[in-house]
């Protein structure tokens, strides 16, 4: 689903990505793992271009989107973001972050169809080929309707329809975190990346947003994860990737890459960490 | 204190019956105009600066854009005010062969010099919205533009509003400066008053309680506005 080719970053000269080559399929629940610098952050988020790859391409449903005249903004409603500090929108409550981006796009796309009909209405005057105008079968309301009902439906999976109304600084961070979350749900992605996403938690809230990505994995979620947690890696993860100093050293499943790692780096990483 | 008093009586005698008090209404009329047209024109260019300056800088255009705005605001928070309005009356006018009357070039040089200091106070305030507002916003596939709309700049104008009050209060005082050009504003009024009674004493201080009396009032409305913003804050 995402084809990564010879992604490079250089950040003021300094080369934080180099060569990247990787391949994830539909399904995958890859988990990258790595010690701190070692360009895991500046991969993932290079993935739906929150930075801008220096060099390479990253072919996501068959579009290259490290092309700067690819609108960006098309692909990355269908891949998800998660991020360490939430980010949960706080001039909006709970249930409008959720609703922002579908209601957003939806009606951008209904204004679209109105334009171009009432072009082709306008055409349609002038020449004797009558063009056909594009359906429209909702209401900028029913758009809102539908989505509340989306996010209601979300809320309700997390337990937190109670919560709707409220603003996010009212929220615990591991509520904000499941939130946000679902918040990314919404859009219905292909692909949602993770970008450390329990390591500003409390250890007590670590729990109730593993066992939510656990419940997404399950359903056959596309993850990319970039986490310090070695027992969710072992235990949800299909893949590994270890980075070092901006190259993936290791590429394996949890069980070959935890017990039987190829590389130096790796095995003093795990040394470290599991000890 | 009779000495005193005989001032006072002076001050009333001209304030009252020798129209002083029109020429203080008219100065304390142009004061307030100079002041709040100078901060919707302030407003107006400070937005318009503020915008070049978030924008991302990749391309060319916006990189220019930005090299003029700096440059804009470094001239106009570089030189004080009274030499801007002097250039601008004694300088600029006369090259440009235009006739106006020193109200309306004060009107301009405060819009002007106001929008520099405007522009800084939008900038910052969008800046200090957290940076992962806008990826946020981004990742979810919202364009800058919608990002910055729909959710930083709500954010950000809670942090600018308190303080463009506090700039409105320091508008007013600078306002003081625009008889330099021949804009009749309250000290002219109480100058006039001053010398046409042979007394300064009475009519400065009456000045200056007006003063006091008008930034009072304005600070006030700023916590007031202030403390809404932050009720709003504590529901959230």
């Amino acid at each position: 689903m995402i084809d990564v080719i010879n992604l490079k970053k250089d950040f003021n000269h300094v080369q934080v990505l180099k060569d990247i080559n990787v391949t994830v399929n539909k399904g995958d629940i890859m988990v990258v793992l790595g010690p701190s610098g070692s360009g895991k952050s500046t991969f993932l988020r290079c993935l739906n271009c929150m930075e801008d790859p220096t060099g390479g391409s990253i072919i996501f449903n068959g579009v290259d989107i490290a092309d700067m005249k690819v609108d960006i903004n098309i692909h990355r409603r269908h891949m998800g973001m998660v991020f360490q500090h939430f980010n949960l929108f706080n001039n909006k409550t709970v249930i409008q972050n959720i609703m922002m981006a579908p209601v957003h796009v939806k009606c951008q796309e209904l204004s679209q169809a109105k334009r171009k009909n009432f072009v082709t209405k306008v055409k349609n005057v002038f020449s004797s080929q009558k063009k056909e105008l594009l359906p429209i079968t909702t209401t900028k309301a029913q758009i809102r309707e539908e989505a509340k009902v989306q996010a209601l439906d979300l809320l309700k999976r997390i337990g937190l329809e109670d919560k709707a109304d409220v603003y996010p600084s009212t929220l615990s961070g591991g509520q904000k975190q499941r939130v946000a979350i679902v918040r990314s749900l919404a859009m219905n992605p292909d692909v949602i990346l993770f970008d450390e996403p329990t390591s500003a938690l409390d250890p007590e809230m670590v729990g109730e947003v593993l066992d939510l990505m656990k419940a997404l994995a399950k359903e056959g979620m596309t993850m990319i994860i970039v986490t310090h947690e070695m027992g969710f890696a072992k235990e949800v993860a299909n893949r590994i990737l270890f980075m070092d100093e901006g190259r993936i050293l290791e590429d394996s499943t949890p069980k070959e890459f935890f017990e039987n790692p190829k590389t130096p780096r790796a095995k003093e990483f795990l040394s470290k960490v599991l000890s | 204190m009779g000495n005193f008093e005989q001032k006072i009586n002076k001050f009333m005698e001209i304030f009252l019956e020798q129209n002083g008090y029109v020429k203080v209404v008219e100065g304390l009329q142009n004061t307030l105009m100079i002041a709040v047209v100078g901060l919707i024109v302030g407003i107006l260019i400070g937005t318009l600066i503020a915008t070049v300056r978030v924008l991302p800088k990749y391309k060319r255009l916006p990189r220019i854009l930005n090299g003029i705005c700096s440059f804009y605001v470094a001239l106009f928070r570089g030189t004080p005010m009274v030499v801007q309005l002097l250039v601008f009356y004694y300088v600029l006018l006369p090259i440009m062969g235009i006739r106006t009357s020193g109200e309306v070039v004060a009107m301009a040089v405060f819009g002007l010099n106001s929008g520099a200091y405007i522009s800084e106070i939008m900038r910052s305030g969008i800046q200090s919205v957290d940076a992962g507002q806008l990826e946020a916003g981004r990742a979810v596939g919202l364009s800058f533009s919608v990002s910055m709309v729909k959710i930083v700049i709500p954010q950000a104008v809670k942090n600018i509003l308190p303080t463009l009050g506090n700039e409105f209060i320091s508008l007013i005082k600078e306002t003081s400066i625009v008889s330099f050009v021949g804009a009749a504003d309250l000290y002219v009024a109480f100058s006039y008053i001053g010398s046409n009674s042979y007394e300064f004493m009475v009519p400065y201080l009456v000045m200056a309680l007006i003063y006091i009396v008008l930034v009072l009032i304005i600070s006030l409305l700023v916590k007031l506005l202030e403390r809404s913003l932050k009720k709003s804050d504590r529901r959230n």
